[in-house]
């Protein structure tokens, strides 16, 4: 097998992994620039996903599109249930209590999954088969390229609510300047709201597409969320490609390392990637670095 | 008048239950460290379930020459740490005689200078060779040396003529303990090892490993990992197009293995305890009568399979009821009657204890199985 051979399979897992990072990283990305908080939540709403579906789907004996659709949506009411109860109360905390009641909530949520279902892995069926597919003389599974094709589909509908729908440009407003957003008449609270929901059906469906290849259990989401959260820092914590790129790049990078470099290193890869980029460029890759007016 | 009454009669029954009490002979307790939750729970909830279901057996049927068995199980979680604590938990608050578990190696390896400050036995049920190597005075273990799983799959591997592999292990103790039997044994049997790759106990993908893996001149992989990562690895192989036998090791001699590899557990081997093929074995398997029992009876009570780790439970009680029967009933003579255990047909194997090897296990203990429609079948 030559090295090209090898560095495209590479670059193929990769991308899948660094679609799953995206999508997460949208989720905090939209929350933050509707709140200026970090959802450390966000990755137990992809371990939901999962969680939820195989629960509809093994316990409850739904039938697959069923159960992913019943398992979003259960998500997105969690969503906004962990905003009404722990967002909104809070009118003048500050955003770093906000945070750590975040980072609380995250604990609570895996120990309810941990009660409710155990501690033991479960596979989720592949969504159409698990024969691989060559491609160039790398092989990919079924369920990376539904993982590509729905996140794309995400993040096109993404990008088409946020700059084409009333909505969508009303939570823009919000994220640029809350107090003038409100003083146009946009309800900020609830395009708060609406950003919990977003994150919590993207994350949920995150975790859904990787499920099959990854298997689900109570704790996945620790590290898909921080992983996630490194995506979105790369892309500058942008609701748009930045975000998207942010996350492929974390992808193709680890899974490179881990092939090229050393595979016992895999993590800390991703880990020294979000190192460097604080440190370095603060702002992400790709926005200009914000100046504040005196 | 009431009260008065109702006085006396509380006092008389207090009176009555203290009489009670003094008159049968106090139980003997004994600790439980099983990873019930964590990532090590197929050891632990297994191993935990096993325990009490054996302690209660014998209690319903009289006890250890007259004396009930009292079982105090703490959930470690798989953390070393919190191992250590319940360990001193056990010890300083519960005064047991002796402690079963944990489940893991790391764990073990963390408890034992807990065990031989305090001199309480301890009967380990994790693998790691390091456990019992080298002796002392006051650990036993139950789970067959992670060495003599090894030696088994090389057998195997030099009956087929192949001499290059590539291994692949998890990053923790588990897994170190078995690279490094893997290494260490290569030579003896004429095996040289290509590629040294490891990975996470989290990781998701290993497709990155496999694909330098399949890059390579190796004619097998051996993995060496507990669940999930083994089942992960066995998924990406398949999707990979990796042609050459897959072993893995005994850490996942379970169905759970099957259950999440799927299609992909298809022609996988590993060793493993006679009690995932017990009613494959000869009837003159010494151990074909207990591994039978074992295996109905954990049905009974669980609704699933009994499985090799929680035959690990088993044989630590059945040594420590072994060693009660003999005389032992304080930590010191425990331990001494424990090391005095001579062919006990248990679920791992036949014990032997002696001053000298406090693991009791021989090759035997061990067979190859390969995953064949979904379950297991002996590999000749």
């Amino acid at each position: 097998m030559e090295l090209t051979q090898q560095i495209l399979q590479y670059l193929l897992s990769g991308l899948s992994t660094g679609a799953i990072y995206a999508l997460i990283g949208f989720g905090f990305a939209i929350i933050y620039n509707a709140t200026s908080i970090i959802n450390f939540a966000q990755g137990e709403f992809v371990m939901l996903g999962g969680m939820l579906s195989y629960f509809f789907s093994s316990v409850l004996k739904l039938p697959l599109p069923a159960a992913v659709v019943a398992a979003v949506l259960a998500a997105t009411a969690g969503g906004v249930v962990f905003e009404r109860l722990a967002i909104r109360p809070l009118k003048n905390a500050t955003p770093l209590s906000l945070v750590i009641i975040t980072i609380g909530g995250s604990i609570l949520i895996r120990g309810l999954a941990m009660l409710a279902w155990g501690k033991d892995t479960h596979a989720l069926p592949p969504f159409s088969g698990s024969e691989p597919i060559e491609v160039a003389g790398a092989t990919i599974l079924p369920q990376n390229l539904w993982i590509f094709g729905i996140t794309v589909v995400i993040i096109v509908v993404n990008k088409l609510f946020f700059n084409y729908s009333i909505t969508g440009k009303a939570m823009r407003a919000c994220a640029s300047n809350r107090r003038a957003a409100g003083l146009v008449g946009i309800d900020v609270r609830r395009m708060v709201l609406f950003s919990f929901v977003i994150s919590s059906a993207m994350g949920s469906m995150a975790g859904i597409i990787i499920a099959p290849l990854t298997m689900t259990a109570y704790d996945v989401g620790i590290m898909l969320g921080l992983k996630g959260f490194c995506a979105a820092i790369i892309g500058g914590l942008s609701s748009g490609f930045g975000t998207v790129l942010g996350g492929l790049l974390l992808g193709v990078l680890e899974s490179l390392g881990a092939g090229l470099i050393s595979s016992g290193y895999k993590d800390a890869i991703a880990f020294i990637i979000l190192l460097l980029i604080l440190f370095i460029r603060p702002q992400g890759l790709f926005r200009k670095a914000e100046t504040e007016r005196v | 008048m009431t009260t008065k009454i109702l006085r006396t009669m509380s006092a008389g029954l207090i009176v009555l239950l203290a009489c009670s009490a003094a008159v049968a002979a106090p139980p003997i307790k004994i600790g439980g460290l099983f990873a019930v939750t964590g990532p090590p729970s197929f050891l632990g909830e297994p191993e935990r379930n096993t325990a009490q279901m054996v302690v209660d057996e014998i209690n319903k049927a009289g006890g250890v020459k007259g004396r009930k068995l009292e079982l105090v199980v703490y959930d470690t979680g798989g953390d070393a740490t919190k191992a250590v604590q319940l360990a001193t938990r056990l010890i300083k608050d519960d005064k047991v005689a002796a402690i079963i578990g944990p489940s893991t190696t790391g764990e073990s390896m963390a408890v034992i200078p807990v065990a031989e400050k305090d001199q309480v036995p301890l009967i380990s049920c994790a693998a790691g060779i390091k456990i019992t190597e080298p002796v002392k005075k006051w650990v036993f273990k139950t789970a067959q040396n992670d060495s003599l799983a090894v030696a088994r799959i090389y057998e195997q591997l030099q009956k087929q003529k192949i001499t290059k592999i590539s291994i692949l292990t998890v990053s923790d103790g588990f897994g170190s303990s078995g690279r490094e039997q893997l290494k260490g044994q290569a030579a003896r049997y004429g095996i040289t090892i290509v590629s040294d790759d490891t990975y996470g106990p989290k990781d998701t993908d290993m497709t990155s490993q496999l694909t330098k893996i399949r890059g390579s001149q190796a004619q097998a992989i051996i993995c060496w990992g507990t669940n999930p990562g083994p089942a992960v690895i066995a998924k990406n192989a398949r999707q990979l197009g990796v042609k050459i036998p897959l072993y893995m090791s005994h850490g996942v001699s379970s169905k759970k293995f099957i259950d999440l590899a799927g299609d992909a557990a298809e022609g996988i081997r590993l060793p493993s305890g006679k009690v995932l093929v017990a009613d494959l074995l000869k009837a003159s398997d010494p151990q074909r009568k207990s591994l039978m029992a074992f295996v109905k009876d954990y049905q009974n009570h669980f609704k699933v399979e009994g499985d090799h780790f929680g035959g690990h439970a088993w044989d630590a009680v059945m040594l420590l009821k072994g060693a009660i029967e003999r005389g032992g009933d304080t930590p010191s003579t425990i331990r001494d009657q424990l090391e005095k255990t001579r062919d006990f047909h248990g679920i791992g194997g036949t014990f032997t204890f002696s001053p000298s090897d406090h693991a009791g296990l021989t090759k035997d203990a061990f067979v190859l199985v390969e995953v064949k429609n979904k379950d297991w079948v002996l590999v000749k």
